[in-house]
């Protein structure tokens, strides 16, 4: 492999100022870098920052980039108040792999279209310019929504999903020095025409926290939909969080993994749930409303029946509706 | 009683005992020594470059720049490759097929080696590789059953199978009250053995010292000597452990070849370790199939015909037909038989033998389409199977030397709860509401013996030394032979040192075909025989052993001494008679091989039924095989640990088969684009429920005399099927291609 400086950041600004590319828990980056997809000159190593707290914060929980997925997961608070983020986490890699990442890390985490980690392939994720070898190819992890002609890569992150639908808010430290909070819902981009820009982060820019707000009400649920029963990305998850009140759907967030760029929420979804009393056939047009536009590549066709009847069973679990069937 | 049984081996007090696996903590606590481990004074590192097409040609390499790179230390391609004395696509050993060894600069496959970098590190060598970017002429790659001519071909050595027919196949089908006509379709798989292949080589004149991982130590040898022109004898190989070999390691391919040559050319010991991605071309697989099954009964639902034709893929330039049809052989007792073979030649990596090849693709379709058949007639697909019992071997006649499935059956039955099975499908339910289903299949898998060899030598002190070249891929050879020695020596198996692993000892054969427990076993029981034959000779002849004259009476070995048969009164140590004797050693030899009278009367397999529950979600379709219950008869059990892990280690891999396993290629690039094990899915624990073995009591006095057969490979035949099974009678549905998957229950 290629030869790198390896630095350790002990302050913040060691990492922001350093001009090289960030490592945490690394399970992804030292991969992609063994596959030679990613060759960064310089790593700062970020693990002996202070980022590793959850703390009570603004009603709600600030979880440091640093907490592990591990950590996270088990945490009493996240158990309690947040459950959705709590099973999240655990449907995604394994053990081992949870000991590792960070909250940050996992954020960022590249997706795993065989095609991006093939250095052999034209990919404008990783070589901008050179073309997309997944239209046409193998599709099952592709999307189904929001693609475009350059990239129909996901995002393979299963604890994003629950924080998309928790609506948290990420911490994000400048190069200046500054901090700002960028909420999640803008945080990630589509593919567009740049691929390879994947968030709204600017070079150097370091994440120190995720902000969750205060527990929202209602169930919380994640469902996870892949072909074996664990260490598999997703090819449709769910999450979802539903305050029914008085028979009627009070509150919804749905949020949606391994079929689009970006952990995938559309308020339209929300809103054709919301008000509505718990039925099939409105979970039927709640879907039609997320599926109106979903386009499949061939051998992820069957992505869009299963994102239907995967949200429907979320819903009718979240709504209380399975029980009373 | 059968006549032979008097030959019977002697029960000892070591067969028969679940010992847990004596290399187990050494392999736990990191102390086991495998190939890679090695790492010799003043190693060279070798990375091959893996071609990053299927079918085309290599117009360009940055060789400069690979040279440049500090720490390279050469760069070999076709242009400057020195040559070998063997031709790559030369036979020299009954399991050789053509490889790639930078022969030219036509390629053939996606991962074919189209460069190999030596470097004085693994990232020097593996930066070099990346800096050689490879440019190509591409061609239209083909990757599909349908994308090239399909071909029949003369059956010849291995990988060539012949087609067979017994009786009027015609005459069934037109005599046939019902009948089904289906086609099952099997994906293309690879070995992943965790372990991936690895090699260290050194050379000392025209000696040849290797690590490496090698199911087949003789012929390993045999096969590398012929390629650099030396004899066979001047190859050491030592290979005390195996990280799995699954068929993948019983042959010399291309990487080994390289590695080899390119200690030769530079002088200095080479070492290549190959990634998980380079798995996937270069080292075998099995190939994809494609299976037609006809079959028809009469109104009683008796098998009038089963008639099975195979089309497997193999490669442009070598042919290893997976023999899947061939499955349809033996196991039921229809009026006709036929199994044929047809193949086509894709840009793929030559397939090769892969645990239960054949019988684990051929089992699929079989055991599926008697399924089909039991529903087409309204059976229950188990009272089917017992409608056609085979009471002598389908076909030839031939009695079977042992056959225990009818008991297989019931106790697999029994356990599971068949009997309560409904007959129609989608019937049942959970209590969460998932679709439940049962299935079933028979387990089939033939008890081959190779040749093998061993040596035993009883020692001063009354301890003795047994060796043979015998090769531990983590099923317990180095404890289930040991057990068989130490009996054959009538020793506790801590007084008995078991050398294996290493080219200078006697030849086990090849660790394959379910049948290296029988071989090398057998030989070592002769072996063992042989040294307390000599050692009652002395001890009869000693005028001071109390078994002076008992001569005639014979001998049994047991606990260290030997005793006068049938006369317990009358017994001398062997430390006592070999003192008296002068404190000399006593060395015997043994061999072991099928006996050809005993081959040629019976038919010799091992038999067993597995039973599988899925559930299915009634919405979501993902499955989950919730039980599965397996019944094996396959002979004497030498070691129920390690036979009930192996019969636990095939059935996963059954799951694997029929859910997850399956090589996808870029339909447009011919390369495989899940080749790692986060695409390339195998079972993980959570897919893998229930599992129960039951291990069904056979004496078989003909198969050996040990009347082993062996547990390698049956647990997946039968298994894949059964889940198959299953799935239909949750949901009605009938999927044809395995891997089956979400998408295929799905509907609209």
């Amino acid at each position: 492999m290629k030869p790198f400086d390896y630095l350790r950041a002990s302050a913040p600004d060691d990492a922001t100022r350093a001009d090289a590319t960030i490592i945490a828990g690394g399970t992804n980056l030292l991969d992609l870098m063994k596959l030679q997809v990613m060759s960064p000159d310089r790593l700062v190593d970020i693990t002996r920052l202070d980022l590793d707290h959850i703390e009570d914060h603004e009603g709600g929980l600030r979880i440091g980039a640093l907490v592990t997925n591990s950590d996270l997961a088990a945490d009493d608070r996240i158990r309690r108040d947040y459950p959705v983020l709590s099973r999240a986490l655990l449907a995604g890699a394994s053990g081992q792999l949870r000991n590792k990442a960070t909250t940050g890390g996992n954020l960022l985490q590249r997706t795993r279209c065989p095609y991006f980690t093939d250095t052999a392939q034209p990919c404008n994720k990783r070589e901008p310019g050179s073309g997309c070898a997944a239209i046409g190819g193998q599709t099952r992890l592709h999307a189904i929504l929001g693609a475009s002609e350059h990239c129909i890569a996901t995002h393979p992150s299963d604890m994003a999903v629950a924080m998309q639908a928790l609506g948290a808010e990420i911490e994000i430290q400048e190069t200046t020095g500054a901090t700002r909070r960028v909420s999640i819902r803008e945080f990630y981009r589509l593919p567009g025409d740049t691929p390879h820009i994947e968030t709204v982060l600017a070079p150097g820019e370091l994440i120190t926290a995720v902000i969750l707000p205060a527990p929202p009400k209602g169930r919380q649920v994640y469902r996870k939909v892949r072909d074996r029963a664990s260490y598999a990305f997703a090819l449709v998850s769910v999450a979802a969080i539903v305050d029914v009140q008085d028979g009627r759907i009070a509150a919804a967030t749905l949020a949606f993994g391994g079929l689009a760029h970006k952990p995938w929420h559309d308020p339209a979804v929300d809103r054709a749930l919301e008000g509505a009393e718990p039925t099939p056939e409105l979970f039927d047009a709640a879907a039609d409303v997320l599926l109106a536009d979903a386009v499949g590549q061939g051998s992820n066709d069957f992505k869009i029946v299963l994102a239907r009847r995967t949200m429907k069973a979320v819903l009718a679990e979240a709504t209380g509706l399975k029980e009373a069937a | 009683m059968p006549d032979t049984l008097d030959t019977h081996v002697r029960f000892g007090s070591n067969s028969g005992q679940p010992i847990t696996r004596r290399d187990g903590r050494a392999k736990v606590t990191g102390g086991a020594t495998f190939a890679a481990d090695n790492s010799p004074d003043s190693v060279l590192h070798a990375v091959y470059v893996p071609a990053t097409i299927a079918r085309g040609r290599v117009t360009a390499l940055d060789t400069a720049a690979a040279e440049a790179h500090p720490g390279v230390t050469h760069v070999v391609t076709p242009q400057n490759r020195p040559p070998l004395q063997g031709d790559p696509s030369d036979k020299p050993t009954m399991f050789s097929f053509r490889f790639e060894a930078l022969q030219d600069d036509t390629v053939r496959y996606a991962g074919q080696p189209i460069a190999l970098i030596l470097g004085e590190t693994l990232e020097a060598a593996t930066e070099g590789a990346r800096l050689l970017n490879p440019r190509y002429e591409i061609a239209t790659p083909r990757t599909g059953l349908d994308e090239a001519a399909h071909y029949t071909f003369d059956p010849d050595a291995f990988g060539k199978p012949a087609d067979t027919v017994h009786g009027d196949p015609e005459a069934g089908h037109a005599a046939a009250a019902h009948s089904v006509d289906v086609t099952y379709e099997t994906a293309p798989q690879y070995h992943n053995a965790m372990e991936t292949h690895a090699v260290v080589a050194s050379w000392d004149g025209d000696r040849l010292s290797l690590d490496m991982p090698s199911q087949a130590l003789s012929m390993t040898c045999a096969g590398i000597a012929y390629y650099f022109g030396i004899p066979a004898e001047n190859v050491t190989l030592r290979s005390p452990y195996l990280g799995g070999g699954f068929g993948s390691k019983a042959i010399p391919t291309g990487p080994y070849v390289l590695a080899v040559l390119a200690a030769r050319m530079t002088g200095r010991p080479v070492k290549m370790m190959l990634t998980r991605q380079q798995m996937f071309g270069p080292v075998g697989h099995r190939g994809q199939t494609r299976q037609r099954l006809r079959l028809g009964t009469d109104a009683e639902g008796r098998l009038t015909v089963l008639d099975h034709a195979g089309l497997s893929a193999t490669s442009t330039f070598d042919d290893f037909i997976e023999p899947a049809a061939n499955a349809s052989q033996g196991l039921y007792a229809a009026g006709a038989l036929r199994s044929t073979h047809s193949a086509v030649r894709l840009d793929v990596g030559t397939p090769g033998p892969m645990r239960a090849p054949g019988e684990a693709s051929g089992s699929a379709a079989l055991e599926c389409a008697m399924d089909e058949m039991a529903e087409t007639l309204g059976m229950d697909p188990l009272e089917f199977r017992l409608r056609n019992y085979a009471e002598t071997e389908p076909g030839t006649g031939k009695p079977f030397s042992s056959k225990a499935l009818r008991e297989c059956y019931a106790q697999g039955a029994e356990r599971f709860g068949w009997a309560d099975r409904p007959l129609q499908p989608g019937q049942m339910r959970d209590a969460d509401g998932l679709r439940v289903g049962w299935g079933m299949g028979t387990a089939f898998f033939p008890c081959p013996m190779f040749m093998a060899e061993a040596n035993a030598t009883l020692r001063a002190d009354g301890t003795a030394m047994v060796e043979t070249s015998a090769a531990d891929m983590g099923q317990g050879a180095w404890t289930a032979l040991a057990q068989i020695a130490a009996d054959s020596l009538g020793l506790p198996l801590d007084q008995v040192e078991f050398r294996a692993g290493h080219s200078g000892l006697p030849d086990a054969g090849v660790a394959g075909g379910s049948g290296h427990t029988a071989t090398a076993g057998s030989a070592l029981h002769a072996a063992g025989g042989d040294v307390i034959r000599q050692l009652g000779e002395i001890a009869a002849a000693d005028p001071d052993s109390p078994l002076h004259g008992a001569g005639n009476a014979g001998f049994t070995a047991r606990d260290g001494r030997l005793y006068v048969a049938g006369d317990d009164s009358r017994s001398d140590a062997f430390a006592d008679i070999l003192a008296r004797a002068g404190g000399a050693e006593v060395s015997g030899a043994g061999s072991a091989s099928r006996a050809p009278e005993a081959a040629e009367a019976h038919a010799m397999n091992a038999h067993g039924a597995v039973f599988a529950e899925v559930k299915v979600d009634p919405d979501l379709c993902q499955m989950r095989v919730t039980r599965l219950v397996g019944a094996f008869a396959a002979g004497r059990i030498i070691n129920p640990r390690l036979a009930e892990s192996q019969l636990y280690g095939g059935m996963i891999w059954g799951l694997s088969f029929a859910l997850h396993e399956e090589a996808r290629h870029d339909p447009a690039r011919g390369h495989i684009v899940n080749a790692d094990l986060a695409g390339y899915h195998v079972p993980v624990n959570a897919d893998v429920h229930g599992l129960d073995v039951i291990s069904v009591h056979e004496d078989d006095p003909y198969v050996n005399a040990l009347g082993v057969k062996g547990v390698g490979e049956i647990g997946i035949t039968g298994t894949v099927g059964a889940i198959g099974n299953a799935i239909w009678h949750a949901t009605g549905k009938r999927v044809r291609r395995f891997p089956i998957r979400i998408d295929d229950l799905l509907g609209d």
